[in-house]
């Protein structure tokens, strides 16, 4: 009481601050997954690489920049429209690496098996990671498995760790937004998201949507060879675009203006949302990434990521600015303006 | 607590003696109650809530607020007492 | 998608601004008394484009904010059981009771599910037959069908373990209230759409004769509400005092009579604790005798507990639209939505929230400081 927080709420209502317990949202991407890195990781293994907190950190090793990287896949249900475990935890390492400016090389891959879980769809998971792993250029070299007791795991986790070459001189970290560059969205946004919820537990409803998830090395590798001035690249997974573009403007120290009419979701994700109460702005992607380019140079990129199958909805959905430093701002279909928080806990269905 | 949506009916059926029917928001499809709007026939649209449909959205109505809206810059400031609805 | 984009129409929009603008000839305070509406206002940045004549005021239409902190703790005590699968609405999770919120409450270990509709939670019900499913039914007029026919449909079936935690309030009762209070400021009102598609309008024509207020039902796109404003900006400048629907896309005098049946048949009127405003008479619903047995806060018997509001807060004047959030000393200090007083601030439709959220970027703008 009587500090003054830097950041409010946008889903209804508010979380509970200082919780001495591990929360949901905590995993959430948002606010809450923010706070518990600044307050529990961030001061315990204080080193300025970390402190920047991108997708990958950028290594110098005598003449080699490596890019490093782990990320961790819980998803339920295991198979998705458009996916499963698998593919998703190779894709989204690879994708880690590729924002960094890096080509990925090499994945390592855990895996935390319930007793139980069927030998069948663990080969189904691992042939799914394969087929991943070639379309992404990289190979899996090195692993390790885990069983724990029945109830102690959901079926399977797996967390995969990847090395990637840096092979550029491209300075692009989530601090480089600079006042002036336009933001880039390689396609639709929300697919990932409403599609795992169509096959979850609870919620009862039909759709073609897919998962978008896929591996952005090639689109990615394809505008920075016609861009050196591309100053953030990341990709909105949990906590959705909102979060990516609170995470930029924040660490860049900027102001980042949308207009809501430029940000491309389809038809079903809409229906979806209307129909749940949530905002696309907030929904996961496993298959798109964000791009803060300088002002010159953001046509060719946008022509170059048009062209790739990946990039064919790519748009400018705004701009950075000097105002509102630290601050998103959408503009409405009808002209008002409002602020896009950062998601705090998880986004919440709303009836209200 | 008003968050409804429309939603355009695509069949009815009879469910444990319940009026159901599939709605098609967008694409996304739900399974709706629609005891409460028992005249309404596939292809209409239903505004739904929390799993029930609840009105039947009058498409006349719907398109003439539209163009009473178009008009209004075309009108002239109309004499006191006329009304839109 | 259809009969929604057509009324996010932006020239559409600034026709409708225009016109009001060309009718204002002087101030006027209107009240919308619908969250859903509040969301609305602030999601299209509807505010900022409305001429400044014209004051809109947040009055007590968010259910959420309004739920008796008692209710909360009542819920909370009951989820916490280990026999109860606890269902709510998204939007009550994150409310904090007097300790906790559900959130917290589940990873506790507490069974607590979001549910989109009260069928959901009855179907658990009928899944679990060695739980007691419970549902927390907050809400206006538009989720009460819902909730009855789910509380009927238990009973038909002869359900034997499901129950619903009861918070049901009402509109005409609070509007009557705010006009009542003295010192309101409120010459006109936007009625939720939603709450007369299922009522009908008909309840709001005693409160127009009485207090000589002009009541626009509207829906909740952009064009519905600026085109509601301008119906009652029309009426106030004419001195008239009609109830003048504008959703007849939806909205019938009469209202949904079969789901008015089922509410009769299954909920009955009582007092009802509305939180930063006080008792309201008449202004709640309950479950009726005969179903008693679905009466979640009877199933469970609870300990009373007692709560205050902080002192500081002033969520009830702000409820009345008596004061504006910038008037209140915690406002943005002791009170944040991080750390809410009350209940205005609890909610992002909460007026308190809204402000918050908004004002900082105006704010911003104005002083150039964070």
């Amino acid at each position: 009481m009587g500090k003054k927080p830097d950041l409010s709420e946008v889903s209804c209502p508010i979380p509970i601050h200082n919780q001495s317990q591990v929360l949901l949202g905590h995993g959430s991407g948002g606010k809450l997954s923010a706070d518990l890195i600044r307050e529990v990781f961030l001061p315990a293994f204080k080193n300025p690489l970390l402190e920047k907190l991108n997708d990958s950190a950028t290594l110098q090793l005598n003449d080699c920049k490596l890019a490093f990287t782990t990320d961790s896949f819980v998803v339920d249900p295991v198979f998705f429209p458009g996916g499963d475990i698998g593919s998703l935890a190779i894709h989204g390492t690879v994708n880690d690496l590729a924002v960094g400016g890096a080509r990925p090389l090499y994945i390592s891959a855990a895996f935390i098996l319930e007793e139980g879980f069927s030998i069948e769809d663990l080969k189904r998971i691992v042939a799914s990671m394969q087929r991943a792993c070639e379309a992404s250029g990289v190979a899996l070299v090195t692993g390790d498995t885990k069983v724990v007791d029945k109830g102690k795991g959901d079926s399977i986790f797996i967390t995969t760790s990847g090395i990637g070459v840096v092979e550029n001189n491209h300075n692009i970290s989530v601090d480089g937004a600079r006042a002036g560059d336009k933001i880039i969205l390689s396609g639709a946004i929300g697919n990932h998201g409403i599609a795992i919820l169509s096959v979850r537990e609870g919620i009862d409803f039909e759709t073609e949507l897919k998962s978008d998830s896929a591996s952005l090395v090639a689109p990615i590798r394809e505008i920075l060879e016609v861009s050196a001035n591309i100053h953030c690249l990341r990709d909105p997974t949990r906590g959705g675009l909102a979060s990516t573009l609170n995470e930029i403007a924040q660490a860049s120290k900027v102001g980042v203006e949308l207009k809501e009419t430029s940000v491309p979701v389809c038809d079903q994700v809409r229906g979806a949302c209307e129909l749940l109460g949530l905002d696309p702005l907030y929904v996961a992607n496993e298959g798109k990434f964000v791009a803060v380019v300088a002002p010159q140079d953001t046509d060719n990129v946008l022509r170059r990521l048009r062209k790739n199958p990946l990039g064919g909805e790519a748009a400018v959905i705004g701009e950075v600015v000097v105002e509102h430093p630290e601050m998103v701002l959408m503009r409405s279909p009808i002209g008002g303006k409002r602020v896009v928080q950062m998601l705090a806990g998880e986004q919440l269905q709303r009836i209200c | 607590m008003c968050l409804s949506v429309p939603g355009r009916i695509l069949d009815i059926t009879e469910e444990d003696g319940f009026k159901m029917g599939k709605v098609d928001f967008s694409g996304v499809i739900k399974r709706i109650c629609l005891q409460y709007v028992p005249d309404i026939q596939v292809g209409e649209y239903a505004l739904v809530h929390v799993g029930f449909a609840i009105a039947r959205v009058d498409e006349k109505e719907a398109a003439k607020t539209l163009q009473l809206l178009r008009e209004l810059d075309e009108m002239q400031d109309e004499p006191d007492g006329e009304s839109s609805s | 998608m259809k009969f929604v984009d057509e009324y996010r129409d932006e020239k559409l929009a600034q026709n409708i601004i225009n016109k009001i603008s060309r009718m204002l000839t002087r101030n006027w305070v209107i009240m919308e008394v619908c969250g859903g509406q509040t969301h609305a206002i602030v999601k299209y940045g509807l505010d900022q484009i409305f001429p400044k004549q014209m004051e809109l005021v947040h009055g007590p239409g968010c259910p959420v904010c309004v739920t008796p902190l008692e209710m909360i703790d009542k819920a909370l005590a009951i989820a916490e059981r280990e026999e109860v699968i606890f269902c709510s609405f998204g939007d009550m999770m994150r409310v904090p009771g007097s300790r906790a919120d559900l959130l917290q409450v589940k990873a506790r270990g507490g069974d607590v599910r979001i549910v989109y509709s009260p069928m959901d939670a009855l179907k658990l019900a009928r899944e679990n037959p060695d739980k007691k499913v419970v549902f927390f039914a907050v809400g206006f007029e538009t989720t009460a069908p819902a909730n009855a026919m789910a509380v009927w449909k238990a009973k038909e079936d002869g359900i034997q373990n499901f129950s619903m935690l009861v918070s049901h309030v009402l509109v005409p009762p609070a509007m009557t209230a705010i006009l009542d209070s003295p010192g309101n400021r409120v010459q006109g009102f936007l009625a939720a759409g939603h709450v007369c598609t299922v009522m009908g309008t008909w309840e709001y024509e005693p409160i127009a004769v009485a207090y000589k207020v002009p009541i626009v039902p509207s829906g909740f796109e952009p064009l519905d509400i600026l085109e509601g404003i301008m119906m009652l900006v029309r009426q106030l400048e004419a001195g008239k005092a009609e109830v003048e629907n504008q959703y007849t896309r939806i909205v019938t005098r009469e209202g949904n009579a079969l789901a008015q049946e089922k509410i009769s048949a299954v909920f009955e009127v009582c007092d009802r604790q509305w939180r930063g405003i006080g008792e309201i008479p008449q202004s709640g619903l309950r479950l009726k005798e005969e179903f008693k047995a679905f009466d979640a806060a009877m199933v469970f018997e609870t300990r009373a507990i007692q709560t205050e509001e902080p002192s500081l807060c002033i969520s009830g004047e702000i409820l009345q639209g008596l004061k504006k959030p910038g008037d209140c000393p915690a406002f943005g200090v002791q009170c944040t939505p991080e750390n809410p007083l009350g209940a205005t601030m609890v909610s992002s439709e909460g007026t308190c929230a809204a402000f918050y959220q908004y004002g900082r970027h105006q704010n911003q703008e104005l002083t150039g400081a964070k």
